[in-house]
């Protein structure tokens, strides 16, 4: 056993990652981050500090064992590294590049009272794209349960239910309305941030758990919950549909031809591929200077898609002030290095008529931080005599989303006031048998709360359906010894006896 | 439920009405189950395809299949033209999606179809009639040859007028000609359906307008996703923001702004154009291949 790490003995500085050029990187779509190299990761895995009070693993929505995996990637035993990620966490190269660790692990990582927290998001995707490269996969022994399971909407929530329930032994069919897989991660999270490659890669590790993808089928319209149920003969249904239905401003000039949501630009951009028009055939609206208006990832993602499609000028344009900015810290760091120009504090009043349906400008006002409001925020209260012009041709829209009303028009689901699912506190709908999870719960939220609640919901459906969970549960209350008795019955995997 | 049943998408009957119309049968047995009167689908005809909207013209839970009718205009829809022979696969069609109509208590109905808008004004005919309404349908045309349909209006409504521009067949002109007949005639109709291009809609409004008449209309803006997530297709209605997909795509004819529609509609008439001139480039030199042929080496000899 090594010598005990302490802060003095660990390496100060967090090891740095190497990134293409701002300059190079705004006229191409390869990803902004290389990842580190093999001494890279092991350098920075020297830092952790195998505390263990293990605040990094409560910090995580699925509780991957964080320490657990830099200890083996330390030993220098990736595929150990994989295998003990990937018994919580299916989509490793996914979540290393677009979860918040600064808000989640690393933000309480013991490291960080001191210094730099350790790059454990780094250091996941490390290991993610080296089961990439080695064609790994994490099969475990599955016991057929004889269960029907309906996933609806393959994105982070659905599949990460799917996951867990084919682990289980059932057989899992997920639902898509798009013609292709992923949800989120494949229409919305531009390839500079998360190529198509390790999203094909990491979705085709859950088809080799048997899930089947049905694609092109929009659940509500095709067929109801009630009739998943009814005629279709599952057993149980997770939704997993998402938030979608963008707000838009609300401001004159709000339905000009050159106003979209980011949603639309950014799934013309990824998933129709648009930024290839005219080798696809989905366009691209001109966009000479831009305005997004937001400052949450999405609004991050569409802005450098917009510099990365010719654009001269992007602006942010945010109520708020940078500290509020919902963004990854990382986006926003990305976002300036790339000349974006962030108009904090600003807030639109009005889109401006080029006279020929398009836009020629957006006139704003600046705003102040008053009094604190329910989200804990500085309310945003405008400046009297602050209104000045900006001159765009295009302005994106990227102030959240509200429920997508689809699953609620069709079956007779409780839907709480604003439209989203209601569910109990173990995401049971009040429909028997059905769960759901994710934004179309809670609101728009991170990919990793998605996986988190579909994780979540697996475990009530596994309970729902009788079959004893073998797998570790969904951060059970007070769950401090894990490797409890179940796991020894059903199986011959060893057992780690806490120390 | 299996993926034979629906990842099929197999084109299973076509027929031209004329040089720019055709009708294509879809296999899809789950859709042809769930479709109702006023909604649509969205084809995406190849791995890089559009996805476009197209409102459903029929359905037959017996055959499992559903009907679409496409005008070419554009580069997807000319190319689907070419391609979408019998046999052949979609690369993706989704739906039945937007609200059915409301086929409500309407004694007696007005249902007007303009061009391309003929087809899926017949679903909802249909509809009415087997609610038990006295149905009188106005369809209109360009002119004789682009005729299509009128059978299948005679066999399920009480009273056809067809209008063409030129007059070459029924009388001559625009629906909202039909329209004035028809409601010459009775003077108790409480309902109307208008489907058809944007211009002719809002005249079918303007026309029923004064006489009180109820009037939906059945709009069809760009669109990506078709389940709310995009917002390209919002339309304003009353005042309000609506998105066509998922609040529509029917809406009352006389509280929509015709106007943001149209030149919504326009969004993209820049790069449609480009793509439009490059894929007739494209084919013309697929064309000039055969002809280059016989100069090369002849394999036979």
């Amino acid at each position: 056993m090594a010598k005990k790490k302490t802060i003095r003995t660990i390496p100060q500085e967090r090891t740095p990652v190497a990134e293409q050029d701002p300059q190079e990187r705004v006229t191409n779509f390869a990803e902004v981050s290389h990842g580190y190299s093999n001494e890279e990761a092991l350098l920075e895995a020297e830092r952790c500090l195998m505390c263990p009070e293990q605040p990094c693993v409560a910090g995580c929505p699925v509780s991957v064992n964080i320490p657990g995996f830099i200890q083996k990637l330390s030993d220098k035993d990736y595929r150990g590294a994989y295998d003990v990620i990937t018994s919580t966490n299916l989509l490793p190269a996914v979540c290393g590049r677009v979860c918040p660790q600064e808000n989640q692990c690393e933000g309480v990582c013991t490291v960080a009272d001191t210094l730099e927290p350790v790059a454990i998001g780094r250091l996941e995707r490390y290991v993610g794209d080296m089961a990439i490269t080695a064609d790994w996969v994490n099969l475990p022994y599955v016991e057929p349960a004889d269960f029907r399971v309906g996933i609806v909407g393959a994105g982070p929530a659905g599949m990460a239910c799917a996951a867990d329930m084919a682990k289980a032994g059932c057989e899992v069919t997920v639902f898509e309305a798009f013609h292709e897989s992923g949800g989120v991660l494949r229409y919305g999270i531009p390839d500079f941030r998360l190529p198509n490659e390790v999203i094909d890669a990491e979705m085709g590790n859950l088809e080799k758990l048997g899930i089947s993808f049905e694609c092109n089928t929009l659940v509500g319209r095709l067929f109801t919950i009630e009739q998943m149920i009814d005629e279709l003969n599952f057993d149980t249904v997770f939704i997993g549909t998402g938030a979608g239905y963008p707000s838009m401003l609300g401001v004159p000039g709000d339905s000009l031809n050159g106003v979209l949501s980011a949603n639309e630009l950014l799934t013309r951009c990824n998933l129709m591929h648009a930024k290839e028009f005219p080798d696809y055939d989905t366009p691209m609206p001109p966009a000479r200077r831009v305005a997004v208006v937001g400052a949450g990832n999405t609004a991050m993602d569409a802005m450098r898609v917009c510099l990365r499609l010719g654009a001269e000028e992007v602006f942010c344009v945010y109520r708020r002030s940078r500290t509020e900015a919902p963004a990854r810290a990382e986006e926003v760091h990305h976002a300036e290095q790339e000349g974006i120009r962030f108009k904090w504090l600003t807030n639109p009043v009005e889109i401006l008529d080029d006279g020929q349906g398009g836009v020629r400008g957006m006139r704003c006002v600046k705003m102040e931080l008053g009094e604190p409001d329910d989200s804990g925020r500085r309310r945003p209260v405008p400046v009297a005599g602050s209104e000045h012009d900006i001159d765009v041709d295009l302005v994106v829209v990227a102030i959240g989303t509200n429920a997508n009303p689809i699953i609620g028009q069709t079956s007779k689901l409780s839907l709480n006031k604003w439209g989203y699912i209601e569910t109990d506190e173990n995401l049971a709908t009040s429909m028997p048998g059905v769960f759901a999870g994710g934004d179309i719960v809670t609101g728009a939220a991170t990919v990793i709360e998605a996986m988190g609640a579909g994780r979540k919901a697996a475990g009530q459906m596994k309970q729902y359906l009788g079959i004893r969970d073998i797998d570790v549960p969904y951060r059970l209350e007070g769950a401090d010894t894990l490797f409890g008795i179940d796991q020894r019955e059903r199986n011959f995997v060893r057992i780690r006896i806490p120390a | 439920m299996t993926s034979e049943q629906t990842a099929k998408f197999e084109i299973v009957a076509r027929e031209d009405f004329s040089d720019a119309t055709y009708l294509l049968e879809v296999y899809h047995p789950l859709m042809a189950k769930a479709a109702r009167p006023g909604q649509f689908v969205i084809v995406m005809a190849h791995e890089h395809a559009e996805r476009i909207p197209l409102t459903i013209a029929d359905y037959d839970t017996a055959e499992g299949t559903i009907t679409l009718v496409i005008q070419a205009v554009g580069k997807s829809t000319r190319e689907m033209q070419q391609t979408c022979t019998v046999g052949s696969r979609l690369h993706g069609i989704v739906g039945p999606m937007g609200m059915p109509s409301p086929l409500g208590q309407a004694k007696k109905v007005l249902c007007v179809g303009g061009g391309l808008g003929v087809a899926p004004i017949y679903p909802q005919a249909r509809g009415f009639k087997e609610a038990g309404a006295y149905v009188i349908a106005v369809i209109g045309f360009r002119t004789n040859s682009l005729m299509f349909w009128q059978d299948k209006f005679e066999s399920c409504c009480d009273e056809v007028i067809v209008c063409t521009d030129d007059g070459s067949a029924g009388i001559e002109g625009r629906v909202t000609a039909g329209m004035e007949l028809a409601i010459g005639r009775h003077a108790d109709i409480d309902e109307c359906v208008a489907i058809g291009p944007p211009i002719m809609m809002k005249g079918a409004a303007d026309v029923t307008r004064p006489h009180g008449i109820k009037t939906m209309v059945s709009l069809n803006p760009v669109m990506i996703d078709g389940t709310g997530m995009c917002g390209g297709c919002r339309v304003k209605v009353g005042g309000q923001v609506k998105f066509a997909c998922v609040d529509g795509p029917d809406f009352d004819g006389h509280q929509v702004d015709f106007d943001d529609l149209m030149s919504r509609l326009g969004r993209f008439s820049e790069q449609e154009k480009s793509a439009m001139k490059r894929w007739s480039e494209s084919c013309r030199m697929a064309q000039q291949v055969p002809d280059a042929e016989p100069s090369g080496p002849d394999p036979e000899k």
